[in-house]
């Protein structure tokens, strides 16, 4: 049977919504950051696919292959210094729960040099490498290697100045619709960068080093 | 780090310099005066008719999803004439160039026909590239971004600013695709790309960089609006707005969307590498040094299938919509019908394979892959089946519309049969690369191109207010089909005879009648393409005769968009409708609640108009002009300055505006008296051929008291 079937009192139909007050502006754009979440985890997967493709012993042509150049315990400095920025950005946002804007700002500030520290280290260990003649033009493998790591660092930086942005505004506008929704992506997108540092540091750091 | 480019190369202007421009080129300067005294004329006239302002201020700066819809689908049919004319310019080549013998006018250095080798490959690269990411696409993004909101009772998209931004981006990658024409090179090695050849060692020009840049311009711009209009469904429909009542054509928007969220990001990462071998000189694709050519063709296909899926599904939805509206009947298997959708979006994620079959993966894995791609038949034949279930005693009117999704219906038959036979390895390895390929895909393009038109044509009245011209809109269909007829019969012919894609010189004499007959059929396409701007100028001409004067336009149709005033007014719903059926539209017609007015308005929250989405749209045509031509300055200031202002923006943020209640009467009021401001209440129907009436139209008997005598016939199929 259809809908159209049911006998209708005209009187008692609702055909206009009194009651809705338009949609929730903080999930909705939550919701949207995760989906731009979701197409950035496409974007990593593809980097990670070309890496695996781009990893076999002719890979690397005659050039150094990752056991012989990459440092997982320099790395795994960065792992924690990442991993603390996160944990600072979770205090923010605790802070944020009982409407501390001191709580907010500091733990936002203690990201941000968290997140400093694994860019600098990242960075100096670009540095490094490529002092020793590791360099994106070697080999395709170490094309894909440079790739991975360094689209990572960018979306870091990216999140630093964010973070950055952020100050300023929960400074000057404290928390609106608009801080606090951004605020709740940051989060989304902090986190999800270092999940995905999990599988690089596994992946290309450790699994490099053992292979 | 950066590599060196052959050639001159200044700090100041990058690569560029005045050897670049094509001026004598016999086709190409001559256009460029041509396009250089149209752009006067239109800014003259602008200015004449003292225009600017209002272009500015309702165009350039808006954020409303229909006029930026209006804008993409301008877009899409301005980009479809570009594509079109390069298939012609390919159609002539092959046609004067065919045959043993030097027979070409070797105007431009052309041994064989007009136009020399490179030149030809260009025309080819971008056709490919155009007709799919910048005219089927915006057409498709335009109509969704009109549609989708009205379908679920939204005021407008989720994130209206994120929308205009989303355009201006197509658009700058529009006119990076344009200038390319004019400046330098276009991409010579097919829309796709060919490992190793575009590597700056074996394409030292521009013309790939402009082909990388154009593309990564698209995928952003497309994932952006993708997000939008996921967030738009899931977050904004209005109440009773169920899942399992929201109308086909949003199903198949959100299906679309989330193959395009996530398949455009391999696309950007593929193509973000071509783009660092070619600038930081890598290793991802080269021949040596451990590159790997195939993982370019896998990354882009991996993109590129989705993508094929991503155009078809929205062109599905059209037909959904205009099938039943005018067979007067629900369509048949609405769930089945979703199924189908997500059921194609889930399969175009394991069939990439099949683009390179011959690449010589194995049989095991070339198996797979030919399952997978049959797979695909079994949700399309459900649809196609339900469709003709949907016509099967419909009350038909064979309006311009309804004919238009008639013909996208049989070439999705003869474009899906020939698919199934490609999907054969066997079959695939004899006619691989060869124009048997290249007509096959042409069926599935034309499929949505007629989809396309079929919803231009139905949902016109709703945006302007008035119908197109019904005999001018059939036609140009019998046109356009004749067309397709001629050009692409040959084609699939050909194929079989072994014709190869792509040839500058197809060497056969035997072809040669083949080639004839589709030159004739590419003549016929230009009547159709006059047919369609004559439609167009009747139409605007007897504007007043073709007034729609009830919010449902045809008498017939069935969603929500349907359920507002025509004219759409710019906050769509003067009261967001409460929804109670499927097909809300016609429960409501006939239930007899059509005319059912909200007793009192809500204020309600607009957004404000922005030029900032314009600014970066702008910025990052620079961005992609400056990466082309390598000149570092400019890429630098305007990223940094595109930064900026989203910064800026983010501050600023945007307070919206109110709009009162009373004030919200007054509107919807004044909306409604536009509507009716003439006597003639009857609703236009138009059938036949030539625009004569083939069903008489039935208005449902209502009585004194509003109550309704329920219709009587085949709608409760």
């Amino acid at each position: 049977m259809h809908a159209q079937d049911k006998v209708v009192d005209p009187n008692e139909v609702v055909l206009w919504s009194d009651d809705y007050e338009g949609h929730d502006v903080i999930s909705t754009r939550t919701f949207g950051f995760w989906m731009y979440v979701l197409s950035d985890g496409m974007l990593f997967a593809t980097l990670f696919a070309a890496y695996g493709v781009l990893s076999y012993s002719h890979s690397y042509y005659t050039g150094p292959t990752p056991a012989q150049f990459v440092a997982p315990w320099y790395t795994f400095i960065q792992t924690m210094a990442l991993f603390l920025s996160v944990l600072a950005y979770g205090f923010a946002m605790t802070a944020l729960k009982s409407g501390s804007k001191a709580g907010v700002v500091n733990g936002i500030i203690a990201s941000i040099l968290l997140g400093g520290v694994f860019l600098g280290l990242n960075i100096h260990d670009v540095l490094r490498m490529i002092s020793i003649g590791v360099t994106p033009e070697t080999s395709g493998g170490l094309s894909a290697f440079y790739a991975l790591t360094q689209v990572h660092a960018a979306h870091i930086f990216i999140g630093l100045i964010w973070m950055l942005v952020m100050l300023y505004q929960i400074m000057r506008q404290g928390f609106t619709e608009d801080t606090v929704g951004r605020l709740i992506s940051l989060r989304m997108f902090w986190q999800f960068q270092a999940v995905m540092w999990v599988f690089i540091y596994i992946f290309v750091y450790l699994w490099g080093y053992m292979s | 780090m950066l590599v060196n480019v052959p050639g001159p190369w200044s700090p100041l202007l990058g690569r560029l310099a005045l050897s670049e421009i094509p001026y004598t080129n016999p086709i190409l300067a001559p256009l460029f005066i041509v396009i250089v005294l149209a752009g006067i004329v239109l800014i003259a006239g602008v200015t004449y008719y003292g225009k600017w302002g209002y272009l500015w201020k309702e165009w350039f700066t808006t954020v409303d999803h229909k006029k930026l819809g209006i804008m993409y689908i301008i877009l899409g049919l301005i980009m479809l004439f570009r594509g079109f004319i390069d298939g012609l310019m390919m159609r002539t080549q092959q046609a004067l160039g065919d045959g043993p013998g030097d027979n070409g006018m070797k105007v431009m250095g052309a041994i064989h026909g007009y136009l020399a080798p490179f030149h030809f490959g260009q025309i080819y690269s971008a056709h490919g590239l155009i007709m799919i990411l910048l005219a089927a696409t915006p057409l498709l993004v335009g109509l969704m971004n009109i549609i989708v909101p009205l379908q679920i009772g939204a005021r407008d998209m989720a994130y209206p600013y994120l929308n205009a931004l989303g355009l201006w981006i197509t658009t700058a990658a529009v006119f990076l695709i344009m200038i390319s024409l004019f400046v330098g090179d276009f991409s010579h090695n097919g829309w796709f790309g060919y490992a190793p050849i575009f590597e700056l060692a074996y394409s030292p020009g521009v013309g790939v960089d402009y082909w990388i840049w154009t593309l990564e311009l698209v995928a952003l711009g497309t994932t952006l609006g993708s997000i939008n209009f996921l967030a738009t469904v899931v977050k904004m429909r209005a109440p009773g707005m169920t899942w399992g009542r929201l109308p086909v054509f949003t199903w198949t928007a959100v299906s679309a969307n989330i193959i395009a969220l996530t398949s455009f990001p391999c696309l950007q990462v593929a193509l973000a590498l071509v783009g660092a071998d070619r600038y930081l000189g890598t290793h991802f694709f080269t021949a040596g040094f451990g590159g790997n050519l195939m993982l370019y063709t896998n990354l882009f296909w991996l993109w590129g299938h989705p993508e094929v899926y991503f155009v078809i599904l929205p062109a599905f939805g059209m037909l959904s919509e205009v099938i039943p509206a005018f067979s007067e009947k629900p369509i048949f298997g609405y769930i089945t019908m979703v199924l189908a959708s997500f059921a194609i979006a889930g399969v175009s994620w394991i069939v990439w394979l099949h683009h390179f079959f011959t690449m010589g993966m194995g049989p095991y894995v070339s198996t797979e892959f030919s399952i997978a791609t049959m797979l695909v038949g079994i949700p399309t034949g459900v649809k196609v089946f339900n469709w003709a279930f949907t016509l099967y005693r419909g009350r038909l009117t064979f309006s311009a519309a309804m004919l238009w999704s008639i013909g996208a219906l049989f070439l999705l038959l003869i474009g899906g049969l020939t698919g199934m036979m490609l999907a054969i390895p066997a079959i695939n390895y004899m006619v691989h690369n060869s124009v048997f390929v290249v007509a096959h895909f042409h069926m599935m393009l034309l499929c949505i191109v007629y989809a396309v038109f079929s919803a231009i044509i139905f949902w016109f009245p709703k945006i302007y207010g008035f119908k197109l011209n019904e005999a001018w809109g059939k036609i140009m269909f019998w046109l356009f089909s004749a067309g397709t007829f001629l050009v692409f019969f040959p084609m699939f012919m050909l194929g079989f005879m072994g014709e190869t894609r792509r040839l500058d010189w197809p060497f056969n004499p035997q072809w040669g009648p083949w080639f004839d007959v589709q030159e004739i059929g590419i003549f016929v396409y230009i009547l159709s393409v006059l047919a369609f701007l004559w439609m167009l100028y009747v139409s605007i001409r007897d504007r007043h005769a073709n007034r729609v004067h009830t919010a449902d336009a045809w008498g017939t149709s069935r969603s929500l968009e349907w359920l507002t005033d025509t004219p759409v007014p710019f906050y769509n719903f003067a009261m967001v409708p409460h929804i109670n059926a499927l097909d809300e539209v016609a429960w409501r017609r006939e239930h007899g609640f059509m005319d059912k007015k909200p007793d009192h308005f809500k204020a309600i929250h607009m957004p404000n108009n922005t030029p900032i989405a314009l600014y970066i749209g702008a910025l990052t045509f620079l961005v992609g002009f400056g990466l082309t031509w390598r000149v570092w300055w400019l890429t630098l200031a305007s990223l940094i300055l595109a930064v900026i202002l989203m910064i800026y923006r983010s501050n600023k943020g945007d307070p919206g505006y109110i709009i009162p209640a009373e004030k919200m009467e007054e509107m919807d009021r004044e909306s409604k008296a536009r509507m009716l401001s003439d006597d003639s209440h009857q609703v236009p129907h138009g059938g036949g051929f030539s625009g004569g009436t083939v069903t008489a139209y039935t208005a449902l008997d209502r009585d004194a008291s509003g109550s309704l005598t329920p219709p009587n016939d085949s709608r409760h199929l």
